[in-house]
């Protein structure tokens, strides 16, 4: 704890860069997975096809994806782009399979009933379909946080500043506290990000609270299935 | 593009094959780590998904559990087990473990839970005892989700056993770290290639294994995707 206090600065330095290099992967693969899930609840095929591209892609390990991007974009290999943009792909990668058993998940009787009312395509996917999926992405999304955050700290290897660099140097100088430090910092951001993603779940989608026994059951369901 | 063209060469050059720095040694090394773990997370992960799965009990316990066990970064993990049994290969497949059992654990009682409750009824009405029910009845209609988190777990295991070689240990993961230590890229890079390679085949080879497991008439699409309503509307509402 005395080392905590003493080096607190680089911690809480570090605790920033690992938090400010999670945001954007997350948010990226919220951004990109909708349409994709949208679109592979559409059909079958489109579902196979991006799915499969999903595993595929998540099959790359990460040190290996930190250390060949920076050839494929031109980009110089300690620059921490490479990490944003790899975990980006792991992001899009995880996320396309729950966003499309999010939308699958709506019921078609729904579907059909707001098409009958009038809605049109654009209208029907922003009031109708994209709400009642919301739980389900929500449930997607919090995944991406979690492996983003844990993840990232491999990037330290390849020398980019996260709480991973904790865990070299206290590998190297034989000082666990500093390696528990950087395991508990980790942890918290992941837990922090986890508590900010379901609150705003909740601020979003105050309707989920109203959800039915069942409809939650089947909620966690799919998300077990997402996360497996 | 030329350090991807190197590196092919690298791989394809049958004097880096074999010998102490081989790429077969190292690759073996890496699929007895792997295997070793996933073997382990198996044993661990798969009664205790059957059984929550079969006995719908302790399902919110599991799901803090695993959310949990992803967020602790693997390194670290491995770096604190390590600054205290010394290095070996223990520390190394029981990180890999950890990371392994909540992908089985899921895959399990989800595969379970997908199972419907009438088929299960069907099976207790006509006389199976509940061990039955679950080796005859629930197992197998579960098996592609079953497998389908092993899957995740050995690409996750495979993947993430690069950081043997940080560790005293081989694998393929050598490639990669020696090559970033002396700035040789198309080392580092034959290494990527070789572990990527490596987790497709890996996971190719256990898709197939889950097609042919699936009993005739589980198509993978109704057990893995969410209820839906089954009314005639449904088919007017796609085509809408």
């Amino acid at each position: 704890m005395v080392w905590l206090w003493q080096n607190l600065e680089l911690v809480l330095g570090l605790a920033l860069d690992h938090a400010r290099l999670s945001v954007v992967p997350i948010v990226v693969s919220f951004i990109v997975s909708i349409p994709l899930g949208w679109v592979a609840s559409q059909s079958r095929i489109l579902r196979t096809i991006l799915l499969t591209l999903g595993g595929v892609l998540f099959t790359i390990p990460s040190i290996a994806l930190f250390v060949t991007l920076p050839i494929i974009l031109g980009t110089r290999i300690l620059d921490e782009i490479n990490v944003v943009v790899a975990l980006s792909i792991y992001g899009v990668a995880v996320m396309v399979r729950g966003s499309a058993d999010a939308f699958a998940s709506v019921s078609r009787d729904v579907i059909g009933s707001s098409t009958a009312v009038g809605f049109s395509r654009w209208g029907r996917f922003w009031s109708v379909e994209l709400p009642l999926a919301g739980p389900v992405l929500l449930a997607s999304i919090r995944v991406v946080s979690v492996t983003t955050v844990s993840l990232l700290s491999v990037g330290s290897l390849i020398g980019v500043t996260t709480l991973g660099y904790l865990f070299l140097d206290g590998y190297q100088r034989t000082f666990p506290t500093e390696v528990v430090i950087g395991i508990a910092f980790t942890v918290i951001i992941a837990l922090v990000f986890d508590a900010v993603l379901v609150a705003l779940g909740r601020l979003l989608m105050p309707y989920t609270r109203a959800l039915p026994k069942a409809g939650r059951a089947s909620v966690t369901r799919v998300a077990a299935e997402v996360t497996s | 593009m030329n350090f991807f063209i190197d590196a092919l060469n690298y791989i394809f050059d049958p004097a880096n094959l074999t010998g102490a720095k081989g790429i077969l040694p190292r690759l073996g090394d890496h699929l007895y780590y792997s295997g070793l773990a996933t073997g382990i997370a198996v044993v661990i992960g798969l009664p205790l998904g059957l059984a929550i799965g079969h006995t719908g009990r302790g399902r919110a316990f599991v799901i803090a559990i695993s959310g949990a066990a992803r967020a602790l970064p693997t390194l670290g993990l491995l770096f604190f087990i390590i600054l205290f049994t010394g290095l070996g290969l223990w520390p190394l497949v029981a990180v890999l473990a950890i990371l392994a059992v909540p992908p089985i654990i899921a895959g399990s009682y989800a595969g379970l839970e997908s199972v419907n409750r009438q088929t299960i009824d069907a099976a207790r009405a006509v006389g199976m005892t509940e061990w039955q029910v679950l080796w005859r009845v629930e197992v197998p209609l579960a098996l592609p989700l079953i497998i389908g988190g092993i899957r995740s777990a050995v690409l996750q295991v495979i993947a993430t056993a690069t950081i043997a070689g940080y560790v005293g240990l081989t694998g393929l993961g050598r490639f990669l770290i020696e090559g970033l230590s002396v700035r040789n890229y198309t080392l580092a890079i034959a290494g990527a290639i070789l572990v990527a390679a490596l987790a497709l085949l890996v996971d190719g080879l256990l898709a197939l294994i889950q097609l042919l497991v699936t009993p005739r008439g589980v198509s993978r699409g109704v057990t893995s995707t969410a209820p839906r309503t089954r009314t005639p509307l449904r088919r007017a509402g796609a085509s809408l």
